[in-house]
């Protein structure tokens, strides 16, 4: 569900920056990958969906229709309808715009601040890399759902407001991780010549450790995103995040659950699109971890 | 010092830590918890004087850092505090209720262990083979399903419509069916990708060419030689997934009304409960800081290479 010490096993089966050297180019070998391939369609389809809801939805996702509650899947309401008499596929495709594009802000905003945290940490050593993560440790032996959970009920309700808690939770696996990669890098010939020759800090991290980290956290940054997905679904099955009427997935399910007697196919059809849109991201991420470390394909 | 002994007594200060951040946790929850608590007691909101002797009956008119240290004394001796709500103490409510997290994390993890093993050995002795495919695509397709809707999929299919398992409550072993898989069948997933990955690496190992060489049958080579070195890898990963389901049950428990820690703490958040959830996140840190100690000593019990001799090296960093 969420991703606490998880991501760390996930960590587990990432190819050593020494595994990396000399590996073609990502992008034509994503294109052989089936795994890969059908990941990026899949995340690619959902993604137009999201940006061209208004376009693709066949109603409003949030104009009521009292005489049409509960309705069966018909020609003219492809997945039905809702309590209200709302069209349920013009909310699962509204609902992708919050559920996707949240997912991978948080995704993006975790990924930059875990890899600055870990980059400081890993080069850092000595004190500052200790205290940095003794830190980490702390908020790793906390049971993250439940802390975002306290986060974003103190921070009040709103879509902002648990992005942020999400954010503030879910850095520190990459911190952790990312430093693990840079101290494997540290050790790599061509970093070590380029600390020897004096280059500037900056250009060390930019022009060397950051492109030889950078395969497996790209890997991970993917898989990661398929358990933001999941986590934000369930907070917001939790009632926190949108407020009604808006669409969101997990708020979709949260409401879809009182009719578990009269109307199942609520809980199905916005879990059903949670599940496609994080095996995408998890497709991806095997397949290119397959491309970075052909021994486990 | 001998790695154990420094691996022990790091844990004081990482504790101490957790104490301090579930302080200020509890203080972030929404609401002021003297109104709350005087509500739940007289059933209408408090006037000014009366939420004032309130403040003070809680010790809430107390700096927040005097109030930390105190907490902390007592803590320390074990004594986490009386619940708000309940009026019980918040360690015995804990303890109540932790054995029926243990249970339900401790069966999902043993099925997470006993689909994900076998499945992801198999798909590396078979390894590109159409076993290898589904196993591979089962186990990314049930990581991808979020555990709260296969809880109520299940629900749906085996207490709605087949009428055969119960859909909440507990009592018999059928009470514990249901909410056991929608745990643990996500992580049974990620532990077959992890066995498979294990097995791979350790059938490209010398020693494995070496028995081939010798003639030893191909069963004999993978379910005696290859399997254990597999599993010791595995095992630690085991440990953090046991660790993770124990922490991150809540909303299961939520869903199947399961007597457990997570929902008391899931209850205790909507209720400003404060001293139930300090109590509750130092009791799950303190509980996954133990799981972490225990996976590494096994770590190193079951890897005679592995001695942990020169740094405090947390084995999956």
């Amino acid at each position: 569900m969420a991703a606490g010490s998880v991501l760390t096993a996930e960590a587990e089966l990432l190819p050593t920056a020494a595994q990396l050297v000399g590996k073609p180019g990502l992008t034509r070998t994503v294109i052989s990958t089936r795994t890969a391939l059908v990941g990026l369609i899949i995340i690619a389809v959902v993604l137009v969906v999201a940006i061209a809801a208004p376009l693709i939805a066949p109603s409003d996702p949030n104009a009521q229709d009292v005489l049409h509650q509960f309705q069966s899947p018909s020609a003219h309401h492809l997945l039905g309808t809702d309590q209200f008499g709302r069209d349920e596929l013009s909310r699962i495709i509204f609902g992708a715009r919050v559920s996707v594009l949240t997912s991978v802000a948080v995704g993006t905003a975790i990924l930059g601040i875990g890899v600055l945290v870990g980059i400081v940490s890993g080069l850092a050593g000595g004190l500052i890399d200790g205290a940095i993560m003794r830190a980490v440790d702390v908020l790793l032996a906390f049971p993250s759902l439940l802390l975002a959970l306290a986060v974003a009920g103190t921070l009040g309700p709103g879509l902002l407001h648990l992005a942020l808690a999400m954010t503030a939770v879910w850095w520190v696996d990459y911190a952790r991780i990312v430093r693990g990669l840079v101290l494997g890098a540290k050790e790599q010939p061509h970093i070590e010549s380029a600390r020897a020759i004096g280059v500037t800090r900056a250009r060390l991290v930019l022009r060397h450790v950051l492109p030889t980290i950078a395969p497996p956290v790209v890997v991970l940054a993917t898989l990661q995103t398929a358990r933001l997905l999941l986590a934000l679904a369930a907070l917001s099955f939790l009632g926190l995040g949108v407020g009604p009427p808006t669409s969101e997935w997990g708020a979709m399910l949260n409401d879809g659950k009182n009719f578990l007697d009269t109307a199942p196919q609520l809980m199905l059809y916005p879990g059903l699109a949670i599940t496609i849109t994080a095996l995408g991201f998890n497709l991806l991420g095997e397949g290119l971890r397959d491309v970075l470390d052909p021994n486990l394909r | 010092m001998p790695y154990v002994a420094r691996r022990v007594a790091y844990l004081i200060p990482t504790w101490l830590a957790i104490t301090l951040l579930a302080f200020l946790v509890a203080q972030l929850a929404p609401g002021d918890p003297a109104a709350g608590y005087f509500e739940r007691l007289t059933g209408r909101p408090p006037g000014h004087v009366e939420l004032a002797r309130t403040r003070h009956q809680l010790g809430l008119d107390q700096p927040a850092a005097d109030r930390y240290l105190h907490w902390l004394g007592h803590a320390v001796e074990g004594n986490l505090g009386t619940s708000y709500s309940s009026g019980l103490p918040v360690t015995q409510e804990l303890v109540s209720r932790f054995p029926a997290t243990l249970l339900l994390s401790s069966v999902a993890t043993l099925l997470a262990v006993v689909l994900g093993i076998p499945l992801g050995i198999l798909a590396a002795v078979r390894r590109n083979s159409s076993v290898d495919q589904i196993a591979r695509g089962a186990s990314l397709l049930v990581a991808s399903a979020p555990g709260f809707w296969v809880a109520y999929l299940l629900i749906i299919l085996f207490s709605v419509k087949l009428h055969v398992l119960p859909s909440f409550g507990t009592g018999g072993v059928e009470h514990l069916i249901l909410p056991a898989i929608a745990l643990g069948l996500g992580e049974s997933g990620l532990i077959a990708r992890l066995a498979r990955a294990s097995m791979l690496e350790v059938l490209r190992e010398d020693y494995i060419t070496t028995a081939r060489a010798k003639g030893i049958p191909e069963w004999r080579v993978v379910w005696q030689h290859a399997l254990r070195n597999a599993l010791v890898a595995v095992v630690t990963q085991v440990g953090l997934v046991f660790g993770f389901l124990l922490a991150s049950s809540a909303i299961v428990e939520v869903i199947f009304v399961w007597p457990g820690i997570g929902r008391l703490a899931v209850t205790a958040i909507g209720q400003r409960d404060y001293p139930m959830i300090e109590g509750y996140v130092v009791f799950a840190g303190t509980v996954f800081l133990l799981v972490n100690l225990a996976v590494d000593l096994i770590y190193m019990a079951l890897d005679p290479r592995i001695s942990l001799g020169s740094a405090v090296a947390p084995v999956a960093s």
